[in-house]
């Protein structure tokens, strides 16, 4: 075998067992559950999630209008939705409980009624 | 319940927000403490006063452009107030407010002419200065433009008579915060003073976690009091919640201030934030002002002052409408004592 040769068979084990590794890493992480919610003044849609314990969540945010908050500070999520993308947060409740999100980021008279309730299940 | 306070701690004193016929003496109580010395000769280099006594009076969320429900009075409360203050023994020698000064509007000249309403309310106030800070209804939306327009900057801080005072604007982002460039400043401003300078912060939200999930919070809340905790003297005077409240943090107090719009209902018995409804027999209830004065046995004591019936068909004098406060001693659920 050349240098060349036994170079690229290195790269080539490397890679594998770099592939490999991640291969396993990837099997032992749940797959996060995706919900999506539209935040519009001055509601969100949906306006109620259910979540489970121990199973990771992603929510994907995104703002129909102005610029929106999404807070729950017993999931320790506080983020603004701007429009135009998606904002995608992921979470995995420790327990179970029932929560509101709030909007808190002002976006105008009726801000206050934004809210979203979330129950986590076991 | 009454909250008696030793007349030799400033501190407990500024806490109080109002000030209308406070026979305070500054001066004194500083003589009998340690750091007298230090504090004195410390505010005359800086601004060539001497500490004495003074009042000052605070004022929360008038919210002028609001026509209920729940209140179907407008500015009512707002003028009465003004005009409760004019009646006091006592001139404060200024005046704050402490945000949401307009209700919100969809169209930017309907907004300013709120804004110059409260203007036209608030000068009838018999006192040499006012200064304000936004709410949300007044600057949230739009970056603080108007608000420039009409009052000036959102944040700034001044000296008086020995208590340095601190203006934080923590709306104007659109999110509940401070922000790292105002939080840079207010640490800049503080570095020139010793530990043991009186020192009053007065902005809109509750720099704490209140209650969040009503948005009663400041999300860089703890930043900012954690640039105050050196200090030994630190006073927070905010509103936003429209209804009494005292915590400490610390080494601070934290008192939220009655609106002279609607109050909201109790965060410690309730689930939902709801605004009180309008009683046309008591249609001031829960919204008014406070009153810091001497008692016999020299300490200084906290009277709450509510608009009442009697003051809504005419006033008939600060003494007959002062109330003994029963408020302030309910404390939120995170209160530390």
């Amino acid at each position: 075998m050349t240098r060349t040769n036994k170079f690229a068979a290195a790269i080539g084990i490397v890679v594998g067992v770099a592939t490999g590794a991640f291969a396993v890493h990837a099997s032992t992480e749940p797959t996060p559950q995706i919900i999506k919610i539209n935040a519009s003044k001055f509601h969100f849609d949906p306006d109620h999630i259910i979540l489970h314990k121990g199973q990771p969540v992603t929510l994907q945010l995104t703002s129909l209008d102005a610029t929106h908050g999404f807070m729950i500070r017993a999931l320790k999520i506080d983020t603004d939705i701007k429009p135009g993308k998606i904002t995608e947060v992921t979470v995995t409740p420790e327990a179970t409980g029932n929560y509101t999100a709030i909007c808190d980021h002002y976006c105008g008279l009726g801000h206050g009624m934004m809210k979203l309730k979330v129950n986590v299940e076991p | 319940m009454k909250d008696r306070m030793d007349r030799r701690s400033f501190l407990k004193i500024s806490g109080m927000s109002v000030g209308i016929g406070v026979v305070y003496q500054f001066a004194p109580m500083l003589a009998r403490r340690a750091h007298a010395d230090q504090i004195t000769d410390f505010f005359k280099q800086v601004n060539g006063e001497s500490p004495q006594s003074f009042t000052f009076a605070q004022f929360s969320d008038p919210h002028v452009g609001f026509q209920g429900p729940p209140d179907p009075l407008g500015t009512k409360a707002f003028e009465n107030a003004v005009a409760l203050m004019n009646k006091a023994p006592q001139r404060p020698d200024f005046v704050i407010f402490t945000g949401d000064l307009t209700h919100d509007a969809d169209a930017r000249d309907v907004h300013a002419q709120r804004m110059a309403l409260f203007k036209s309310i608030s000068s009838r106030i018999n006192t040499p200065a006012i200064h304000t800070v936004p709410g949300e209804n007044d600057a949230a939306l739009d970056g603080g433009v108007l608000y420039r327009e009409h009052f000036g900057e959102t944040h700034y801080s001044f000296d008086h008579k020995g208590v340095h005072f601190i203006a934080l604007d923590n709306v104007s982002r659109g999110h509940p915060e401070v922000g790292a460039d105002q939080l840079a400043w207010m640490k800049a401003d503080l570095a020139r003073f010793p530990k043991t300078a009186p020192i009053v912060v007065f902005t809109h939200r509750p720099l704490f976690d209140l209650k969040p999930e009503w948005e009663w919070f400041t999300a860089d809340g703890d930043d900012v009091m954690n640039a105050l905790s050196p200090y030994e003297n630190v006073t927070v005077l905010y509103g936003h919640i429209h209804r009494h409240d005292f915590a400490q943090r610390g080494n601070a107090k934290h008192y939220a201030a009655q609106s002279l719009i609607f109050a909201f209902n109790d965060p410690a018995t309730n689930a939902d934030k709801k605004q009180m409804p309008f009683d046309k027999d008591q249609p001031f209830q829960g919204l008014g002002i406070r009153l810091v004065g001497d008692n016999p046995a020299g300490n200084l004591e906290l009277t709450e002052v509510e608009l009442t019936t009697q003051e809504f068909g005419g006033l008939s004098g600060i003494q007959q409408i002062s109330k003994p406060n029963e408020a302030l001693g309910r404390s939120s659920s995170n209160d530390a004592d």
